[in-house]
């Protein structure tokens, strides 16, 4: 078996994030689209995990930390501001919520 | 002491231009008064100490004014023997008409009235500021001051239209001339490096008289010339002076006789000594002067406004002024000048007192038979006529004489041509005058009623009631009761004694300068001679060496012209009184025959004008109006620049170059962003992938930089 290095990490975390880019993309849910930005968050996370270990650094875990917190901020926002969407619009397609346009 | 002068009528405009409107007449028309008096008191008192022939001018410095470089002007004021004769001009004459004033525009409101007088003391401190000036700049604050006084009282009647066309007229064709003076004042220091006169006077004598060349004296003079011909009304800058009448008749009186138009003359006189090193300045000026005055004449003897008339023959006195400048007798043309005051002064007021008799009626044909119901004013203004006219004994007589007699014995090579027109004029002149007084006040009296209103003073929009009711009933009653209907009255004793004292000076003012050839000793022409030399004497004694101890008249020019023309002391004195004495008969003559002519036409045989107009009806449409040349001006000159305005700068320039930048900007903001904002789809998801994309670039880029190395 070949032994864990950092590059498996990284290229998961490749995996993750552009797994999670797509989703933000092609789904037609803003619920999921946030879920997919989790992902892609949780993908930079690993990265950040990953490289802090193989440098034998905290610094990693730290930032960790910080982008969690402010994940946790930033969904318990977003998943506000889509109920109020929702309320106004009936729907949570992304296409719907155009009025910033020219 | 020499700050006094102008210091009098400053602070009197001060007083009644701050508290004017609190002032009651009798206070704000006395204190003018007694400024200008207070003014002429000091004049006479310092002129009395640099009477003698050596005495050395008094001088006065305010403050140091520019200091920049080798520029370096004092505010000084300097009293020499020409300065000397024009503020007791300004101020004597000045004086009678404030009091003339005070009579006359009675009938004005208190704050008009104070606005009048304040008005007055200004254009007479301002005048005086301008002779009494040692140097350009001096003479400079003057000279627009004077510009700035004229446009408030032509335009004092501001409400009617005609009126502040008027004022505004005077204002822009000054300006022109202004323009000239101080192109000339900028070469003068660019070549001499100083402005003041006597410095200016002691540079140029150094240098050689510029014969039949264009030097830069002939340049600065021509410059300082084109001042002159708009300040004092001579061809082509004339126009603005009989539109002038639109002001109150003492305003004529005074811009005319006293102070403003003489100072073209007075500037040249200033400065003889440059003007006699430009021979081609010189010769354009009496050519200039002489067609003016003729010019002026013909037009003067069709006129019907009494008013015109007047301001006509002022033009054609100040061409002969320039004429006697231009031959390079300038002492006789201030002589003209002083006298002038004294016959233009009394015919204005004179005729201002017709016009106040009249309920404002001005034109001549609605006068007539006058002699009758005022005979003071008629008799002071035949004084004035005779005066103007050139008779012999009178004021007018002695300096006109004086100056076709300097006119014929000038080096000029066109003297002969010059002397003839100036002839001309004088028939002319004699001639139109009387046709005025034959008009207005001999022959049956062709007033019918005479309408309520004052053409000249009525106020269209009167501020109170009171003033109103005033417009309509004063003029021509003086608030004594008189009706509409009723007989004219004479002056009252405010304008009457005025008159009385012009009147006695338009007689005896001439005796200053009664010329040698009639055993006199022309005494103003000796006073006068040193303003027109150089400082240090040199002219002096050179005169004194050609016979200026005999009766050489020419012993007053500048060195200049001198020299081409040095005869034979005791020869050429008895060849000269014998040319003078024939030549004083001969102007008497041509006087006499004037009166005589304007007598024929106007009050023996009405009907032979008649005939004459019928018979040269062409020449008598041109002369009246007046060869048509304010309309060849708005043509020639006012349409094109309208033109110029409306269509190239304000139209061009202003609203599409200006404008249009301004606009274009924001045009060209909105069309680019009418582009930009397509970008902007409103589509959350595209807004997404632009970002990534961006963020993908730019990591792209920085690893491929990174790969590189």
């Amino acid at each position: 078996m070949v032994p864990l290095t950092v590059n498996h990490y990284l290229a998961l975390s490749g995996v993750l994030f552009a797994i999670g880019t797509a989703g933000v993309f092609l789904r037609r849910n803003l619920i999921t689209v946030l879920l997919s930005i989790e992902i892609m968050l949780n993908a930079v996370n690993l990265t950040f995990v990953a490289v802090g270990r193989y440098r034998g650094s905290v610094d990693g875990q730290i930032i960790t930390f910080f982008v969690m917190t402010v994940a946790a901020a930033e969904a318990a926002v977003g998943l506000a501001l889509i109920i109020a969407l929702f309320r106004h619009r009936e729907t949570l397609s992304p296409d719907a919520f155009t009025a910033l346009k020219w | 002491m020499l700050l006094l002068i102008p210091l009098f009528p400053l602070v009197g405009f001060v007083v009644n231009a701050c508290l004017g409107r609190r002032l009651t007449k009798s206070i704000s028309g006395g204190l003018a008064c007694a400024a200008m008096i207070a003014s002429f008191a000091v004049s006479a008192l310092l002129v009395s100490r640099i009477l003698g022939h050596d005495a050395a001018p008094l001088e006065f410095t305010l403050f140091e004014w520019m200091t920049s470089g080798t520029l370096h002007v004092p505010f000084t004021l300097r009293l020499d023997h020409l300065a000397a004769v024009m503020i007791l001009v300004v101020t004597g004459i000045g004086s009678l008409i404030h009091i003339y004033s005070t009579g006359y525009m009675h009938e004005e409101s208190d704050s008009e009235y104070a606005r009048y007088f304040s008005y007055l003391n200004l254009f007479a401190s301002f005048m005086l500021i301008l002779v009494l000036g040692a140097n350009f700049p001096v003479m400079f604050v003057g000279w627009e001051g004077v510009g700035l006084c004229s446009y408030l009282l032509i335009g004092f009647w501001f409400r009617k239209q005609s009126a502040a066309d008027a004022g505004k007229k005077a204002f822009v064709v000054n300006r022109v001339g202004d323009f000239g003076f101080v192109l000339g004042m900028l070469l003068i220091f660019a070549t001499f490096g100083t402005l003041d006169f006597q410095l200016v006077a002691a540079a140029a004598d150094t240098r050689a008289i510029e014969h039949g060349a264009i030097g830069v004296i002939t340049a600065a003079t021509l410059l300082l010339f084109l001042g002159a011909t708009g300040k004092s009304a001579q061809i082509p800058l004339y126009v603005w002076l009989p539109d002038a009448m639109e002001g109150p008749t003492p305003v004529s009186a005074l811009i005319h006789a006293a102070t403003m138009v003489t100072a073209g003359v007075y500037m040249i006189g200033r400065n003889a000594v440059l003007f006699s090193h430009a021979p081609i300045t010189l010769s354009m000026v009496a050519a200039i002067g002489v067609a003016t005055a003729l010019m002026a004449g013909t037009i003067g003897l069709v006129q019907n406004d009494i008013k015109r008339v007047l301001a006509y023959s002022t033009v054609s006195q100040l061409g002969y002024m320039f004429l006697a400048m231009g031959v390079g007798a300038f002492a006789a043309g201030i002589f003209h000048l002083y006298t002038h005051a004294f016959f233009k002064a009394l015919l204005f007021l004179g005729s201002g007192a017709v016009i106040h008799a009249l309920a404002g009626e001005q034109d001549l044909r609605n006068m007539g038979g006058l002699k009758k119901y005022l005979p003071v004013t008629y008799w002071t203004f035949l004084i004035g006529a005779l005066a103007i006219a050139g008779v012999p004994l009178l004021s007018g007589f002695f300096s006109k004489d004086e100056i076709l007699f300097k006119t014929f014995t000038a080096t000029n090579p066109n003297r002969l041509l010059l002397w003839g027109i100036g002839m001309v004029t004088s028939l002319l002149t004699a001639t139109y005058m009387f046709r005025l007084v034959f008009l207005a006040f001999h022959g049956e009296r062709r007033v019918t009623a005479h309408g309520s209103a004052h053409p000249e003073e009525e106020e269209p929009v009167a501020q109170t009631g009171h003033a109103q009711a005033a417009a309509v009933a004063h003029h021509d009653s003086h608030g004594h009761g008189h009706g509409h209907a009723h007989a004219p009255h004479d002056a009252p004793p405010s304008m009457a004694i005025p008159l009385i004292v012009l009147a006695i000076g338009s007689v005896v003012a001439g005796y200053v300068g009664v010329p040698h050839a009639l055993g006199g000793s022309n005494r103003i022409e000796q006073f006068l001679e040193p303003s027109f030399e150089v400082s240090d004497g040199r002219g002096r004694l050179e005169a004194a060496g050609g016979g200026a101890q005999s009766s050489e008249p020419a012993g007053v020019r500048p060195v200049a012209l001198q020299e081409s023309h040095a005869p034979d002391a005791t020869e050429s004195s008895h060849d000269n009184t014998s040319t003078e004495l024939m030549l004083m008969a001969l102007s008497s003559g041509v006087a006499l025959a004037g009166i005589g002519i304007a007598w024929y036409f106007w009050l023996r045989n009405r009907e032979a004008v008649a005939a004459m107009t019928a018979r040269f009806h062409g020449p008598y449409t041109v002369l009246l109006h007046k060869y048509y040349v304010d309309e060849l001006y708005d043509a020639a000159i006012v349409q094109p620049i309208k033109l110029l305005s409306t269509g190239g700068l304000w139209k061009g320039a202003d609203a599409g170059l200006i404008d249009g930048a301004v606009n274009g900007v924001g045009q060209t903001v909105r069309a680019t962003s009418g582009v930009l904002r397509r970008a902007q789809t409103g589509s959350v998801r595209t807004y997404a992938a632009s970002l990534f994309l961006g963020v993908v670039l730019i990591l792209g880029w920085y690893l491929l930089k990174t790969l590189r190395t």
